[in-house]
C-alpha cells in the first residue's frame, strides 16, 4: 500500500478539481506523441498524426487524451488502492495493447508538464512532488499484471 | 539525435525568454528537483538547500548560465562544455540517472513560467537539446 501523507491527498484532491480533464488529457497526449513520436505506434489508426499541428488537431487524438485522463481520475479518487483500481487495464495494456510500460513513465511526465503549464505558479515544487508520486504509482500499478 | 534548423530557432527563442529570469529558472528547477527526488540531495551536503538560500540560488544561476553556452555554442555543444564535462566526469561524477531528472524539472519550470511560448514542438526541442547536453556531460565517464 501506498504512503500518503494528508497534505499530499490534499494536494493531489485539489489540484484534480482545478483543472479541465479534457484539455488536460489532450494536451498530455498531444505532447507524448510529438516529444516522443516512436509513440505513435500505438495509434496507427488515428488518421493523420504527420505532423505536430495534425496531432494537435486530430480529434481522436483529443477523445482518446480525455479517456485516459478520466481513467487517471480514478486513481486520484481510490489513493489508497491504485494497485485494485487499475487491475483490469493492466491487463489490458500487456495483453491486448501491448504497450511498453515505459510510456507509462512517459505520459506521466508529460502530465506534469502541463500541469506546469496549466497552472503556473500554483504547480509548486510540493505539488510537482505529489504528482510525481502519483503518476509513478499509477505506472507501477498498470505494469503490475504484464508477464 | 541531432537538432534540425528548426529545433536550434525554437531552442533559441525559448532561450531567450529563459534569460530574462534566468537565475529564478536554475533556482526553482533545482528546488523542484530537491522536492521530488530527495535523493539528489545526496551530491549537496555541503549546501543549505532550503527554498531562499543563497547557495541554492548561487547554483541555480550557474546551472542555466552554463545551458545558455549551450546554446550559444549550439553548433559545438561538446567544446563548449568540455571542461563541465571533464567535471563530472573526474570530479563530481553524479550519476547519470540524475540529469534526465533535471532536465525534467528544467522543462517543468519553463512550462509553468512561459506557458504560451512552450509548445509541444518547444518541447520537443529542448527535450532532445537537454539530453545532447547530458549526453556531453556524461560523455567522459568510462
Amino acid at each position: 500500500m501506498v504512503n500518503w501523507t494528508a497534505e499530499e491527498k490534499q494536494i493531489i484532491s485539489a489540484i484534480w478539481a482545478k483543472i479541465n480533464i479534457e484539455e488536460v488529457g489532450a494536451a498530455a497526449l498531444t505532447r507524448l506523441l510529438v516529444v516522443y513520436p516512436w509513440t505513435q505506434r500505438y495509434f496507427s489508426n488515428f488518421g493523420n498524426l504527420s505532423s505536430p499541428t495534425a496531432i494537435e488537431g486530430n480529434p481522436r487524438v483529443k477523445t482518446h487524451g480525455k479517456k485516459v485522463l478520466t481513467s487517471f481520475g480514478e486513481a486520484v479518487k481510490n489513493l489508497d488502492n491504485v494497485k485494485a483500481t487499475f487491475d483490469k487495464l493492466s491487463q489490458l495494456h500487456s495483453d491486448k495493447l501491448h504497450v511498453d510500460p515505459q510510456n507509462f513513465k512517459l505520459l506521466g511526465d508529460n502530465l506534469i508538464i502541463v500541469l506546469a503549464a496549466t497552472l503556473g505558479k500554483d504547480f509548486t515544487s510540493e505539488a510537482q512532488a505529489a504528482w510525481q508520486k502519483l503518476v509513478g504509482v499509477v505506472a507501477a500499478a498498470l505494469s503490475r499484471n504484464y508477464h | 539525435m541531432s537538432l534540425t534548423k528548426s529545433d536550434k530557432t525554437i531552442i533559441a527563442s525559448i532561450w531567450s525568454k529563459i534569460a530574462t529570469q534566468a537565475d529564478c529558472i536554475g533556482t526553482e528547477a533545482l528546488e523542484r528537483l530537491f522536492t521530488s527526488y530527495p535523493q539528489t540531495k545526496t551530491y549537496f551536503p555541503h549546501f543549505d538547500l532550503h527554498h531562499g538560500s543563497a547557495q541554492l540560488h548561487a547554483h541555480g544561476a550557474k546551472v542555466v548560465s552554463a545551458i545558455g553556452d549551450a546554446v550559444k555554442n549550439i553548433d559545438n555543444i561538446k567544446s563548449a562544455l568540455a571542461k563541465l564535462s571533464e567535471l563530472h566526469a573526474y570530479i563530481l561524477r553524479v550519476d547519470p540517472v540524475n540529469f534526465k531528472l533535471l532536465s525534467h524539472c528544467l522543462l517543468v519550470t519553463v512550462a509553468a513560467h512561459f506557458p504560451a511560448d512552450f509548445t509541444a514542438e518547444a518541447q520537443a526541442a529542448w527535450d532532445k537539446f537537454l539530453t545532447i547536453v547530458s549526453s556531453v556531460l556524461t560523455e567522459k565517464y568510462r
